[in-house]
């Protein structure tokens, strides 16, 4: 382990630079196309996890035929482990909103949607006011977009974004088939732009700070920062706005309690990452990415019982339709419960593995095809804790 | 068109744009197995078993969804196909309980077909829980859901939804819990299924199956006591033959009564002889109805349009959708009701029988059938008036059960008094049939002449298009018809029950005004009913409506008022159509049902 570099705190999103509707203002004096180069250019990628580069999303939109398009902001927060656009809506829903419409008006699209998780339903009139606010400040520079709010019902596929736009359609939210993507047909079959709260308010920034000062932070493939949420054994649980392309171990040296034994980063669907590797895996795109969720362990965490957590999560909120995460998300729970009572042999996760193969290549959505990231990374790097 | 150019395991394949990887697949001759799709349901890709690789894509693609591209390299048999197939279906046989030899569906299941060809060493998976406590919801009198056979593929759902506009099939919950459930998971029979059985036809396991009548119709054949007749609706005659090792659309009307004559009925009768009846009801009472309206300008609305009342799916349908519509109904009974109320009553007396120790059997393409039959309506003789209703899949089972060699039966007619029938009844089987069938009679009857088509075809409302419309304007009336001259009859023809909901929601907006609406609740009419052998496909149903027209261009009576037992039938008995005892025995009422 290192202790010569630290963790590069930022303050972009909550720093109080400049008033929002001016970023907005300055960013539609600018031409459509340079301002698309310049998110291009940044290399901004979406930041709810996926890791889409936005620029390339607005592109796709903006290319799109027809008039009629829609923005959405996936506010479904859900991952375990994220609390980040939580924070952002509280402190900081107007530049969202701004970012939203800026991308209206590069796009063309006239209509904008908040998607907000159930479970935020207390900051529901705060968004409300905020979104009033917003869609006036619109109307008064002729800017022809307007936002309006649609409520979850508390199922994390929902957070896919093709199940979203189900669920906005009073529809059982699960994921379509894919192609076509929602930049060519999303919500009412027509061209849709989905991104993360967070995405939003970067894609804003960056109109004002320009690309090279956003690149300038993170590294060549992971630019810029991010909000990470960070819970578990820690002594400073919370929100913290860090540069990309960190360290693993410059992040537990900064908020580990000493006794890390773990970090799973990216949530359930993401990678348990064990001490020994600390030192060898960034945090990023050329690493390990994350849509915010770093969750820490101690030794007194018995690493079978995090897995068994996140298999009944995953057997709880997968949403049913595709054979390999309906049923495969119960067999990798029977099968470490069988394990763990002897009634499987030790092999047994091997075959569990390779199921899990079977899931990442052949299950319709994101979700099913990262519950073996969790799964493969626990059992492989814990294998003695799944059997004793 | 534009086409598009893509590789399928080396080959290269050029397909219309818009097709799918499957599709270019079949046309190029490789064959890639399937569980969810089904070719007359929109694509789900749930099931994942139809994956293949599509080089310099990260995930294996659902072939069934996923559109072909230009320069697309398709392998369709990799390692890593391989084993995702054979571990996709070992997770399915899972959830499934594979108690194959109890089953129903047992050799007629298409999620054993698989695990055939695909599973070749033992499955390690454990079975879940969920199979440890199960219920079957047996409330139906024509359909039996097991939910722990059950895959979810959806393709009930779908068939539910999208082709029969029914939606008494939906899915519920998430996760491990989802499961094909009903509106407040209440039975099946008490929600607003109209047991057509679509659901049952495209079931690919033993989830959805008829609720079969076999033992109780062994057990009547067995009792010495009993006189057992049995009817033959008009498409089981040319669908039959495919469960017993004929060709598609081949007709097989002869062997089908030598076999139930081998089976021991005593008597072997034809619906088609009451599908005759029918028009002599039905037809006479839109007569009476248009007579009503134009002369007595009785409340147009209440009379017309005039909707055929012989499929029970429909009218379960229109009881639970359109219940302001009832009045509108025909209140001609089915085929299969107004021979089993004279089966006990007519035929009893002539045949010199104690009608209470008559079995009254039918075979019919239809699960909705059995439903009919249960209705509490359904006692005009003072008994049940058709005690069971086989579909034409159990038959063809009771056939095999008897050891019969179906192929090589001679050909036999069936028995006098009500076996005769015109081929004006034969096409009640194919939709736009009856329609057909009332034109040639009520337009002869009221000008006199034939209806102006060659051979008596009358082309115009045949076809397999979802909703036809067809206008007919009457000239040259016989004098007690004038009321009749010049008007030009509306009809329009509508099979499965989505189209019949958009031809009801025209006429319920007033954006269409029709005389006479003839609904069929499955695709194709009868000879897709949801009793006839699986698979089904418009190819399939196409064959069989072919069929049947052959088998009325054969027959030497072609119109039902020509039919000499059914005149015969009014002269010794009913007096005239819609006479008083016609009424007692032929019509019926429908009841309003709660929409949900």
């Amino acid at each position: 382990m290192t202790n010569t570099s630290t963790v590069r705190k930022t303050d972009l999103i909550f720093g109080r630079s400049l008033d929002t509707l001016t970023l907005l203002r300055n960013a539609m004096q600018r031409d459509k196309d340079g301002l698309i180069q310049e998110l291009i250019d940044s290399g901004l990628r979406g930041r709810g996890g996926a890791g889409f580069p936005t620029g390339l999303k607005w592109k796709f939109a903006k290319g799109a035929p027809g008039n009629e398009k829609y923005i959405i902001c996936n506010a479904d927060e859900g991952e375990p482990g994220t609390f980040k656009d939580r924070v952002i809506l509280e402190k900081a829903a107007d530049k969202v909103f701004a970012g939203m419409g800026l991308c209206g008006w590069l796009t063309g699209a006239t209509k904008g949607f908040i998607y907000l998780r159930n479970e935020y339903i207390w900051m529901r009139n705060h968004i409300l006011a905020q979104m009033n606010d917003m869609n006036e400040a619109f109307r008064q520079m002729k800017l022809d977009f307007s936002i309006g709010l649609k409520m979850g019902s508390g199922a994390y596929v929902c957070g896919e974004e093709t199940a979203l736009i189900e669920s906005m359609e009073s529809k059982r939210g699960e994921p379509r088939n894919k192609p076509p993507f929602p930049a060519i047909a999303g919500y009412e079959d027509k061209p849709t732009v989905v991104n993360n709260v967070e995405t939003w308010v970067y894609a804003l920034l960056i109109s004002y700070i320009g690309a090279d000062v956003f690149a300038a932070y993170g590294t060549e493939q992971s630019t810029g920062s991010k909000l990470f949420s960070v819970s578990g054994d820690t002594p400073k649980p919370g929100v913290y706005e860090l540069e990309m392309g960190m360290k693993l171990s410059d992040f537990v040296a900064e908020f580990g309690d000493g006794d890390t034994k773990a970090v799973q980063v990216g949530g359930a669907s993401g990678f348990c990452v064990p001490r020994r590797k600390f030192d060898q895996v960034i945090i990023g795109f050329e690493g390990i990415p994350t849509g915010g969720s770093m969750m820490l362990f101690n030794s007194h965490r018995s690493m079978y019982h995090v897995l068994h957590n996140f298999l009944e999560f995953f057997m709880e909120e997968s949403c049913g339709q595709c054979t390999p995460c309906r049923v495969g998300c119960q067999q990798l729970l029977l099968g470490i419960e069988a394990v763990k009572s002897k009634t499987k042999p030790a092999q047994y996760l091997d075959t569990l593995m390779e199921f899990t193969e079977t899931m990442r290549l052949a299950s319709k959505c994101g979700l099913g095809q990262s519950v073996g990231n969790a799964f493969n990374s626990i059992v492989n790097e814990f294998y003695e804790e799944m059997i004793y | 068109m534009k086409t598009v150019r893509l590789t399928i395991d080396k080959k290269v394949v050029e397909v219309q744009a818009g097709k799918t990887i499957l599709d270019a697949a079949r046309i190029a001759g490789i064959h890639i197995p399937t569980l969810c799709h089904h070719p007359d349901l929109c694509v789900a890709g749930n099931c994942r078993v139809c994956v293949v690789e599509q080089v310099g894509v990260r995930t294996l693609q659902a072939s069934c969804a996923v559109p072909v591209a230009d320069g697309m390299e398709i392998i369709t048999n990799s390692a890593k196909v391989q084993q995702a197939r054979r571990h996709i279906l070992e997770l399915l046989l899972s959830e499934h309980r594979s108690d194959c030899v109890n089953c129903y569906k047992n050799n007629h299941c298409e999620l054993q077909d698989l695990a055939a060809k695909y599973i070749f060493t033992p499955v390690t998976l454990i079975p879940l829980p969920a199979l440890q406590h199960y219920t079957i919801d047996s409330s139906s009198p024509s359909i039996i859901k097991d939910d722990s056979k059950c895959i979810r593929c959806q393709r009930c759902v779908r068939t539910c939804t999208q082709l029969q506009h029914v939606t008494a099939l939906t899915v519920s919950h998430k996760g491990h819990e989802q499961k094909i459930s009903t509106f407040m998971d209440k039975l099946l029979n008490d929600v607003v299924c109209t047991n057509c059985g679509q659901c049952v036809n495209r079931c690919p396991t033993g989830a959805l199956t008829e609720r079969n009548y076999i033992q109780e119709v062994w057990d009547a054949l067995l009792d010495p006591n009993t006189h057992v007749v049995v009817q033959t609706a008009p498409a089981v005659r040319v669908a039959l033959g495919e469960e017993l090792g004929f060709d598609v659309g081949e007709r097989v009307t002869g062997k089908m009564v030598s076999a139930l004559k081998t089976l021991g009925f005593d008597s072997v009768l034809d619906t088609d002889f009451t599908a005759d009846l029918t028009i002599m009801e039905e037809g006479t009472e839109l007569l009476t109805r248009l007579k009503a309206v134009l002369t007595e300008k009785a409340d147009a609305g209440t009379l017309l349009p005039m909707t055929t009342s012989c499929s029970p799916g429909w009218i379960k349908f229109i009881e639970h959708k359109f219940p302001d519509y009832l009045t509108n109904v025909s209140s001609c009974k089915s085929p299969q009701q107004m021979f089993g109320a004279l089966a006990k009553t007519y035929y009893a007396r002539k045949r010199k029988l104690n009608p209470a120790k008559i079995v009254s059997v039918s075979i019919m393409p239809c699960t909705a059938k059995k439903y009919e039959a249960d209705r509490p309506e359904m006692r005009s003789s003072g008994f049940k008036d058709v005690d069971y209703v086989l579909t034409t899949r159990e038959l063809a089972r009771m056939i095999k059960m008897a050891g019969i060699d179906f192929m090589s039966l001679p050909d036999q007619e069936h028995d006098s008094l009500m076996g005769e029938s015109s081929g004006a009844a034969v096409i009640f089987g194919a939709t736009g049939g009856v329609m057909e069938a009332a034109l040639r009679t009520a337009y002869e009857l009221v000008t006199g002449r034939e209806v102006p088509f060659a051979n008596l075809d009358i082309k115009p409302v045949r076809g397999m298009e979802g909703v036809r419309e067809a206008n007919i304007t009457i000239e040259g009336c016989l004098p007690e018809w004038s009321f009749l001259e010049g008007v030009e009859l509306k009809l329009a023809v509508a099979h499965g029950l989505t189209n019949a909901w958009e031809v009801m929601q025209a006429v319920k907006q007033g954006k269409a005004e029709f005389h006479f609406i003839e609904v069929m609740a499955c695709p194709g009419g009868c000879l897709g009913g949801g009793g006839q052998p699986i698979p089904t496909n418009s190819e399939i149903r196409l064959k069989r409506a072919q069929a049947i027209y052959e088998e009325d261009a054969g027959k030497h009576i072609r119109k039902s008022h020509e039919n000499p037992e059914v005149l015969a039938l009014y002269k010794d008995f009913l007096e005239a159509p819609m006479s008083h005892k016609s009424h007692e025995l032929l019509h019926t009422y429908y009841i309003e049902r709660h929409c949900n």
